[in-house]
């Protein structure tokens, strides 16, 4: 068990629990409405933490060839 | 017939061509023709995957949402995030397991997890039902292009006919290499004209991403965030909830799974797979812009606003480019849940039911199958008048449900016995049947909750019985069943 697992809670609380406070039309963020903005932001921080949660983890490790 | 018309026809052909060629010098046993002797490595896989995703649900219904119900549409950014999280966890323990015992479908994993071949039987059933809503919105879609492309000379019911024939060929012919190919093309160029529709209608019409938004803004205040009932924040946060864990139960997605080379590509998909989700926020920007230029267009009829903004900017060739687009997003999942349904009906049905029935017959069987469910799916079809999101919803509903068995059935001790998957399965699906058919809502079942408890999704109260019947009848059967667990023996 790596020890960054535990990052993936992470998009579930920012977007479960932090669309509550997301939930706004203004202010626009590149021009993006609010809300917007947050899921799309959430997509990328998914993305690096996955990203991150790959190069940890040793199951990765084993050169199966692919 | 019109330029657009010819060029969708003329993609129609191209795939169909891409599946003859897939099928050439290839052997086609169930396992080869579902899923395509587990030879698919990172990319294709991606594909596959991302190809399901990239359906007309995100094409017409991703746009049509966006047009009539606004920010709630961020929802299916937000689902497919969490989906791809779990993915990195789940996908490699059912890859390794079906490879062991050589599984061909969802099912099957339910029948060896459990030893219950009447858990399969269910389970394929669930699959099956769940399947058709989702077949009918692609049918509805490539329906609406085709009417669309034609300028109104081809009705959406013809329309729909010749979809439906031209998906059945495409199946029977090729199976899942078919798909892979014709999913290649239809990828790059739904990419191409989604991000070129996204940031050309919103600059053509309003100047810009921000005055488009702020003209909404001006338009309809609060459109762009969530309503304070109804499609609430509550609303918003148990579907994703919901859909998430549904996401990889899907039939057809669960059997592309197996089509994996290794596990390891799995966990780097985990990683592309969320960016792949930005191409929804161009079809987002489409729906948007269509808002004050085409305005007027209620209920299902939303899921138009994007060929509707289209037709009425572009020329025709290039309308038929984006039909042609469309219809591919339309064809390739819609031929993955064909072959799905009817591979699943024919290995964990009909061979229950006939055990001594030769591995040709029931290949055989698989292929006879194909006509019968798009023939019912086609009846449902000219029934209803839901969107395309709604449909999408639910079958979510149903095949959720057996998202509890599952994922209990991965751990290393696995304390439900097969009468409680069984009675969960049974109870969740009971559930969504009983309150889809009374048209009801949690806030109508107790109108004294909160407003915010009441906006529940109600897929997830259904959720909510199955797993506590199935807990209760695993402890109430756990003694009785002396069969072992092959769970405990594999993982």
């Amino acid at each position: 068990m790596s020890t960054f697992k535990w990052l993936t809670v992470l998009p579930f609380i920012g977007l479960l629990v932090g669309v509550y406070f997301a939930n706004r039309v203004t202010p626009f963020v590149f021009g993006l409405p609010f809300l917007m903005f947050w899921c799309i932001l959430w997509v990328v921080l998914t993305s690096i933490i996955m990203a991150i949660i790959y190069k940890t983890d040793p199951a990765n490790k084993e050169g199966d060839g692919s | 017939m019109n330029a657009a018309l010819v060029i969708i026809f003329l993609f129609l052909l191209l795939s169909l061509f891409l599946g003859i060629q897939a099928k050439r010098g290839k052997d086609m046993n169930l396992e080869q023709w579902a899923v395509a002797g587990r030879g698919f490595g990172t990319i294709f896989v991606f594909i596959l995957m991302a190809g399901e995703i990239y359906t007309t649900f995100t094409f017409l219904g991703g746009s049509g949402w966006a047009y009539g119900k606004g920010g709630a549409t961020f929802y299916i950014l937000a689902y497919g995030c969490l989906a791809y999280v779990m993915s990195y966890f789940m996908l490699p323990k059912i890859w390794r397991y079906a490879k062991e015992q050589r599984l061909v479908s969802q099912s099957d994993f339910f029948v060896s997890k459990y030893q219950s071949p009447a858990l399969g039987v269910l389970v394929s059933l669930v699959g099956v039902v769940a399947m058709v809503p989702y077949f009918i919105l692609q049918l509805k879609g490539l329906g609406i292009i085709v009417s669309e492309a034609s300028y109104g000379s081809i009705s959406p019911t013809a329309a729909i006919w010749i979809s439906v024939i031209a998906v059945t060929a495409y199946v029977i012919i090729s199976g899942i290499h078919g798909s892979a190919w014709t999913a290649v093309l239809k990828d790059t160029m739904i990419l191409l004209i989604v991000i070129f529709l996204g940031i050309y209608l919103p600059i053509h019409y309003y100047g810009g991403f921000q005055p488009m938004f702020e003209a909404i803004e001006k338009a309809k205040p609060g459109f762009l965030a969530l309503a304070d009932a109804g499609m609430s924040p509550t609303w918003f946060a148990s579907t994703v909830l919901l859909t998430a864990l549904g996401f990889y139960m899907w039939p057809h997605t669960f059997g592309s799974i197996y089509s994996a080379e290794t596990e390891k590509v799995f966990r780097k998909n985990a990683i592309f797979l969320p960016l792949y989700q930005l191409i929804l926020v161009f079809v987002f920007f489409v729906g948007f812009a269509a808002i004050l230029q085409v305005p007027g267009l209620t209920g299902s009829d939303g899921d138009l606003a994007l060929l509707r903004l289209s037709i009425k900017t572009f020329d025709p060739w290039f309308v038929g480019i984006i039909g042609a687009a469309g219809v591919l997003t339309a064809l390739v999942p819609g031929s993955m849940i064909l072959m799905s349904a009817a591979t699943l009906l024919a290995n964990n049905v009909f061979k229950v039911f006939q055990p001594n029935a030769s591995e040709e017959r029931i290949t055989k069987t698989a292929k006879y199958l194909v006509p019968v469910v798009a023939l019912i799916a086609l009846y449902f079809t000219f029934q209803g008048g839901a969107t395309i999101v709604a449909l999408l919803l639910m079958g979510y509903n149903l095949v959720t449900q057996l998202f509890p068995a599952l994922v209990f059935s991965l751990m290393k001790k696995n304390f439900v016995t097969k009468a409680g998957a069984f009675a969960g399965i049974v109870a969740g699906v009971a559930t969504v049947a009983a309150i889809t058919i009374s048209e009801t809502s949690v806030g109508r079942l107790f109108p004294f909750l909160p407003q915010a408890i009441q906006d529940i999704n109600v897929g997830i109260i259904a959720l909510i019985v199955n797993a506590v019947v199935l807990t209760a009848v695993s402890a109430a059967t756990r003694g009785l069943s002396a069969a072992p667990q092959a769970s405990e023996k594999a993982m």
